[in-house]
């Protein structure tokens, strides 16, 4: 039996607005931006991939699961500007087959710098979550798969049962991500590690013309997936979800391959579909793992050096941190909101120089011309967020 | 491969970039087995160079004298007598006092530096002196051509290159008397230099040339745009061929002990022209300077505008925080560079801009104009529109203020900087040779 564990990332950052040295007022956020984005996000990706997962749902009912992390920042965002994506998630989770993930809510580094403001946002998540959908997450997955063992320890504190991470070769050496795994120094918390391979074949590689395999035929990924079995249990495909029609165009034929899918890996009972709770639950662990090392699902390297690699994405970061007791301390609702939109990792990896000169994924995802136009920026409302300290 | 190579100066005799880039072509080309005849005007304004020495060489067979340059193995430097200076414009050209043209107008500066160290040969056997004068730039251009097609009647070449339009008639000339394929190097054109305000004698020379080229390089897509757009060049003729850097592996000299001062330096560093933007550096001073006070503005330069600037300066209120130092070379620049903080290039029309790449050189980060042909290549600069004096004084401050901009912008700046090679100029020089001789375009 192999078990397709599907998951998507749901996230939208709240983007700066320009702002000089010579602005002043407290406006930090793009939201004519933030709002147009949304809405074209929604239209291209989250409303016509939603109704199909809930036409596969139905169609497939208790053969069909899978999981979606949503961030704060994203759920607030369709709140305000597209709230028929929320209804849309909230059908899906009714229908009993699909799961949602925990993580932090301002999808933010803070593991890294306070455990203190960590364990808040993954509480202000979890509570998010269960008032918006009315369930509570049990499994959690860390702001771009960033883990370690203290992560898992430190979570599975939190009351998790479950916990994901990239499956990179480096990582996993001789091991396969296709077992579950218990991290060193934890009790019962089970490790999900994603199949970068199969993953990225969808995510990544499926309108590649150059890539011999194209076009991927959903036929052909289901026999992929029927060869874990004998290796392993699960098959874990972690990826974006603006994978269907953002990442990959509606006319490569990515939701045709979702929606046929099922059928095939369904076809002769030997594979089926789990959410990632079920498949920790359903499976023993297979051996301890131990990684000491952050990392994390990005770029080649598997590091943090996609948010922490130069001089100014440490700089920007330790500066936001820093100021975190002032912040709790003045007791401003706003400020402290303000203040945690500005921990959301896409301004870091904006600031990101590696590979800039080639010009590539970095630049796709970038809304500045520059990583040095985006530190800027972030430094520049960062000052004015100091002064309101003060103040 | 023999070119007739035309320009308007070449190290030691130099005032500013065209030289540079026509030394570092020549040299590449040189390397690459590539014979080249460079006849160069004497009587401009020289400037000497450090680390480039000149040979001087008579002809045995008592012909034209030749003079060869030390590391160029296959340049070969012609003199002959014409007042080309670079960067002159008609009516700069009209004021300086007649009768002082080729002969040797010498400039309060070129009086403290030593002349150049060679025994002066006379120029194709052309006596020197103000009778042959022409009494105007274009006389002069002109004459320059006539000397030109002497020089190659008794030489043989396959190629001319002509670097810019003082020297694009010249040009015209040899290739009709020769047959021999013309390509020209547009390193700037009326447009950049003069606005929209030209100087319709020189877009008229400049469009006979580009008309009449087998072969257009350009130094960057925006002087490709400008000569396709406003010249009427078709593109499939015209080549970009990016400048580059001379990196001959000696460390910038770092002795040089650092100016102690508490005060940020921001540096410009260039011809005070309007082609450069000046006005729109004070103007960002001033913007600067309302929100920090520890920063002081060095304009490095001269050029026509440097009296108009020093008068800005003092009406906008910040005079007393911005330093005018006159044309600086050598030392003298190598110590503004240990001193800047920041260098600006806010040029109005910059077609490729060298300056910001010497600056990198010596680990100085730049913030340039979007409206220049190095920020086509040049990635880890800061960049913005040269009109846009809130977003450049934006840029100044967070460098000034958060260090590991800087950092980071140096360290990737000073990588970045080695891709510039006049190698890969030099292989892409040959290309346009090779399609021009063989009548492809």
């Amino acid at each position: 039996m192999a078990s397709v564990c599907f998951y998507f990332q749901v996230h939208q950052p709240f983007r700066l607005r320009r702002y000089s040295v010579f602005d002043s007022d407290t406006n930090y956020f793009d939201d004519y931006k933030n709002a147009e984005l949304c809405r074209k996000v929604a239209s291209r990706c989250y409303l016509p991939a939603n109704r199909l997962m809930l036409d596969l749902v139905r169609r497939y009912g208790k053969d069909f699961a899978l999981s979606y992390s949503i961030t704060g920042v994203a759920l607030e965002q369709f709140e305000r500007w597209a709230p028929e994506v929320v209804d849309s998630f909230r059908a899906l989770v009714d229908t009993g087959q699909v799961e949602l993930l925990a993580e932090t809510f301002y999808h933010s580094l803070a593991f890294l710098y306070s455990r203190e403001e960590f364990r808040e946002q993954v509480m202000a998540h979890s509570a998010k979550m269960t008032d918006v959908f009315g369930v509570r997450p049990k499994v959690f997955r860390n702001t771009e798969l960033i883990y370690n063992n203290d992560l898992a320890h430190f979570v599975e504190g939190l009351g998790f049962t479950g916990i994901t991470a990239e499956g990179a070769d480096h990582i996993l050496g001789y091991r396969s991500p296709a077992f579950v795994y218990r991290p060193v120094g934890t009790d019962g918390i089970r490790l999900l590690l994603k199949n970068y391979r199969l993953s990225d074949d969808i995510a990544f590689r499926f309108s590649d013309r150059s890539w011999p395999e194209w076009p991927l035929r959903a036929e052909t990924f289901a026999e992929w997936v029927d060869q874990v079995n004998g290796n392993g249990y699960v098959v874990n495909l972690f990826m974006d979800y603006e994978t269907f029609g953002e990442h990959q165009w509606a006319d490569s034929g990515i939701f045709d391959f979702m929606e046929h899918l099922p059928e095939h890996i369904l076809a002769d009972g030997k594979n089926d579909f789990l959410t990632l709770s079920a498949a920790a639950a359903a499976y023993e662990p297979a051996a301890e793992l131990d990684i000491p090392h952050m990392v994390s699902w990005a770029d080649v390297e598997r590091d943090l050096s996609a948010w922490l690699g130069n001089a100014m994405q440490s700089n920007a970061l330790h500066e936001l941190y820093r100021m975190e007791g002032d912040v709790k301390a003045a007791g401003n609702a706003e400020l402290l909101d303000d203040w945690r939109r500005l921990q959301t990792s896409d301004h870091f990896y904006y600031m990101c120089t590696k590979w800039f000169a080639d010009g590539d994924v970095h630049k796709y995802f970038n809304p500045y011309e520059s990583p040095y136009d985006s530190y800027i920026n972030f430094m520049n409302v960062l000052d004015n967020l100091r002064s309101r300290l003060k103040g | 491969m023999r070119i007739l190579m035309l320009g308007w100066e070449f190290p030691p005799f130099i005032s500013g970039g065209l030289g540079t880039a026509c030394y570092g072509l020549a040299k590449a080309l040189s390397d690459l087995g590539t014979e080249i005849l460079f006849v160069l005007p004497r009587g401009g304004a020289d400037r000497r160079v450090d680390r480039v020495h000149v040979l001087s060489a008579a002809d045995d067979r008592g012909g034209p004298v030749y003079w060869t340059v030390q590391g160029l193995e296959h340049v070969r430097l012609i003199p002959v007598a014409a007042a080309l200076s670079p960067y002159q414009t008609e009516a700069g050209y009209l004021e300086q006092p007649r009768g002082e043209t080729y002969a040797g107008r010498v400039s309060a500066e070129e009086a403290v530096s030593p002349a150049p160290d060679l025994h002066r040969p006379t120029s194709l056997g052309i006596t020197s002196g103000p009778s042959l004068y022409a009494g105007d730039l274009f006389g002069e251009v002109n004459r320059y051509a006539r000397l030109v097609a002497e020089v190659a009647r008794r030489h043989e070449f396959d190629i001319i290159h002509a670097h810019d339009w003082m020297t694009y008639p010249a040009g015209l000339s040899v290739a009709a008397l020769s047959g021999k394929p013309l390509v020209v190097h547009v390193h700037s054109t009326e447009f950049d230099r003069s606005g929209l305000h030209v100087n319709q004698r020189v877009y008229d020379v400049e469009r006979a040339g580009l008309h009449g080229a087998r072969s257009v390089i350009c130094v960057s897509r925006l002087t490709r745009g400008i000569v396709t757009g406003r010249y009427g060049i078709p593109k499939s003729k015209c080549r970009v061929i990016y400048n580059a850097i001379t990196v001959d592996g000696e460390p910038v000299p770092t002795s040089v002990h650092r100016i102690e001062t508490s005060d940020k330096i921001v540096l410009f560093l260039g011809r005070i022209t309007m082609q450069k933007g000046p006005e729109y550096f004070l103007a960002a001073a001033k913007k600067v300077l309302e929100v920090m006070d520890n920063v002081k503005f060095v304009m490095a330069g001269s050029g026509d505008m440097i009296r108009r600037m020093i008068e800005l300066a003092a009406a906008m209120g910040v005079g007393h925080r911005v330093t005018f130092t006159g044309f600086l070379r050598g030392a003298d620049l190598d110590r503004v560079f240990k001193m800047a903080d920041l260098y600006v290039m806010p040029s109005v029309s910059e077609p490729f801009g060298l300056a910001p790449l010497e600056a990198l050189q010596h680990d100085v980060p730049v913030l340039i104009s979007k409206q220049s042909g190095v920020s086509e290549v040049l990635t880890h600069a800061l960049k913005v529109d040269f009109w846009d004096i809130h977003e450049m004084a934006n840029k100044i401050v967070a460098v000034l203020r958060h260090p590991p901009l800087q950092k980071t912008l140096r360290e990737h700046g000073a990588f970045e900087v080695r891709k510039f090679s006049w190698a890969d100029a030099g292989h892409a020089c040959m290309a346009v040779y090779k399609d021009a001789a063989e009548g492809r375009k």
